[in-house]
């Protein structure tokens, strides 16, 4: 992952200042299937990978962009464009579902963007290779680790008959697993090791020569932070952070398990309203909401890429 | 730090005592970050300790009543345990086999025959990451509606009927397939970046080899390890899928978990434990093959990164597959 934006830029460059050469190239091909007959062209591999990405991705897509923004005239049958779905699916209890769900992920991404950093430099500084190990195979596992899984293990942790919750007698000090802190509590367990793993790699690209350096220089080991170490790891922590903020946001399964909808999240606003929860004449903001979210999701990424692209570039 | 100024300044005058003093800043240094790095350290090993131990205490402690392996020893006999586990895994081979058919012509293609589609290609393979599952499966449900409504006189309506058979709903495959092939993708390109392709396919062809045979015997085993590690993340992913299983109406694993939680809350902790133990140790065989694979010990630790690296994105996707 770290890896894969200098091999887009440099595919991007190539194809850039090798135009002429791939101009030739694809003339070319014709001419070589001529002379050899049997050959097939070269795209062809990569051709059933585009059918079901059309079929399995942009159909779905399509029709998901179709609906939220037409209304069927129940009377003529007729279809109009509308926005009425969108306009719909920023009022009321479904703006308040899509200001949850960014003000959970928001938070749960800071606060593992901090203790994942933490985690990981830890691990950086130790020198024991089995530590390292251990923490990126264990983080590989429970950043994996979400979804229903990770509710049940909650709940019988830090749930109202919670083996924790019962020793520490966490219900009388106010404590409820089916709440935004909960859920928070809950989502760090994924987000966390996954900003271990992104990070690590960073981590690992600030030289000990530039530390050393900058004691030589007599630099206190805050000056040295300030302004060597995050200026360097700026675009792989805001990456991180982003990365963390698009999987807390797109997160589903552990609060349909665990919070039903106690709390206001988009996603599971979605889910209620396919199963038909919703009004008459609403039906389609569902679609208007997944619309929201898809284009939420796209800005982070739109941030996310470019950064990584950077950070790699000052890393390597 | 702030001792070494001091330290420093006294010794100016004689040379032999800067080693000294460097030495006893070194040590001064280094003792502290040991004291952060064992409390950072323990502290989350508890928070991610913690919660394993007392799902497994909460599946065999019930309370008044003593230890009971009850919940385990139900599992297997439990009513559609076997069904939407074999169903779970029958859709993970699929989903496997699927992406891996579709990715990896795709990838060679465009490093032996068509450089230009590369971008295409990845941009298709990376989109899905831009479509939460939830929004995924809304656009599925829109379609697969399109079926009563508009095909129900055309030859089409039978595969609409096909693809949700509820024995084996193929939707689902092609809807996994979707969530995997940023994971896919990233894994067998990090792969193949190790790898000269097309010298590899050069010196095949001029030893006689045919393309398949090229394909099989060279190109694939010099990508096992990152094969692997695209099957496990589209396994992790598929077993531990829920949103879009549920919201289409299917019960593989995931949502069988759910549906048994409400009568049998220890047996849904203990099949939630089990599934993170079998994923866990599916992990461990896979960077046990990583490692294996690499030629030198030097790689020995970035090899068995190389599946945590590329589990980043998929860790992310199958976080968010999952949910």
């Amino acid at each position: 992952m770290t890896a894969l934006p200098p091999t887009t830029a440099a595919a991007g460059r190539r194809g850039t200042a090798g135009r002429p050469g791939a101009a030739n190239g694809a003339p070319a091909a014709p001419g070589t299937r001529g002379t050899r007959g049997r050959k097939a062209p070269g795209w062809l591999g990569a051709l059933p990978l585009l059918v079901f990405a059309a079929i399995g991705f942009g159909l779905p897509v399509g029709a998901l962009l179709y609906g939220a923004v037409t209304r069927d005239d129940p009377a003529t049958g007729a279809t109009a464009l509308t926005g009425e779905h969108l306009q719909r699916s920023l009022q009321g209890p479904y703006l308040g579902s899509l200001v949850g769900s960014v003000q959970l992920s928001a938070l749960t991404a800071l606060i593992g963007t901090v203790l994942g950093v933490l985690i990981a430099q830890a691990v950086v500084t130790a020198r024991g290779g089995a530590l390292r190990t251990a923490v990126l195979t264990a983080s590989g596992v429970l950043a994996n680790f979400g979804g229903i899984p990770l509710a049940f293990a909650f709940v019988a942790t830090l749930g109202i008959s919670g083996v924790v919750t019962r020793l520490g007698r966490l219900d009388s000090l106010g404590w409820n697993l089916y709440s935004f802190t909960g859920l928070a509590v809950i989502y760090l367990y994924f987000l966390v090791p996954l900003m271990v793993l992104v990070i690590l790699p960073a981590l690992d690209g600030l030289r000990p020569q530039w530390r050393e350096a900058a004691q030589n220089a007599g630099a206190t080991a805050w000056q040295f932070w300030r302004h060597v170490g995050l200026p360097v790891l700026a675009p792989s922590l805001l990456g991180g952070f982003v990365l963390l903020f698009g999987s807390a946001f797109a997160a589903h399964a552990t609060a349909a398990a665990l919070v039903g909808g106690s709390v206001p999240l988009v996603t599971l606003k979605i889910a209620d309203a396919l199963s038909g929860n919703v009004l008459v004449g609403q039906e389609n903001v569902a679609l208007a909401l997944s619309l929201d979210m898809i284009v939420i999701a796209g800005l982070v990424m739109a941030v996310y890429l470019p950064l990584q692209r950077r950070s790699s570039r000052w890393l390597h | 730090m702030a001792a070494l100024t001091p330290t420093a300044a006294p010794a100016r005058p004689g040379p032999a005592g800067r080693p000294e003093a460097r030495g006893t800043a070194g040590a001064g240094a280094r003792r502290r970050p040991r004291v952060w790095r064992g409390v950072v350290l323990t502290l989350a090993g508890l928070y991610f300790v913690v919660p394993l131990l007392s799902s497994f205490v909460f599946t065999v402690h019930i309370p008044n009543q003593g230890v009971s392996f009850a919940a385990y020893t139900g599992i297997l006999s439990a009513d559609g345990f076997g069904r939407s586990l074999l169903l779970s895994l029958g859709l993970a081979a699929a989903t496997i086999a699927l992406s891996l058919l579709l990715t990896v012509p795709a990838l060679l293609a465009v490093r032996l025959g068509a450089p230009r589609l590369r971008p295409v290609v990845e941009v298709v393979c990376m989109l899905p990451l831009v479509v939460p599952p939830i929004a995924l499966v809304t656009g599925v449900t829109t379609v697969l509606r399109w079926g009563p409504d508009h095909l129900s006189r055309t030859p089409f309506y039978q595969t609409f009927l096909a693809v949700q058979d509820e024995s084996f709903p193929i939707v689902l495959v092609l809807a996994y397939t979707v969530l995997a092939l940023p994971f896919v993708y990233r894994s067998l390109d990090a792969g193949l970046r190790a790898v000269d392709v097309p010298t590899l396919v050069e010196a095949a062809r001029n030893c006689g080899a045919g393309p398949l045979y090229t394909v099989w015997r060279v190109i694939l085993p010099n990508l096992r390890s990152s094969l692997a590690g695209a099957s496990f993340l589209t396994l992790a992913l598929v077993l531990g899928e829920y949103t879009i299983a549920s919201l289409l109406g299917f019960r593989p694993f995931a949502v069988w978990i759910v549906s048994v939680s409400g009568a049998e809350a220890r047996m849904s902790v203990a099949v939630s434990l089990l599934s993170l133990l079998i994923t866990w140790g599916l992990l461990l065989v896979l960077s046990r093959a990583g490692t294996r694979g690499a030629a030198t010990t030097g790689s020995v630790p970035s090899a068995s990164a190389v599946p945590s690296a590329s589990a980043v994105p998929s860790a992310s996707a199958s976080a968010s597959g999952k949910e």
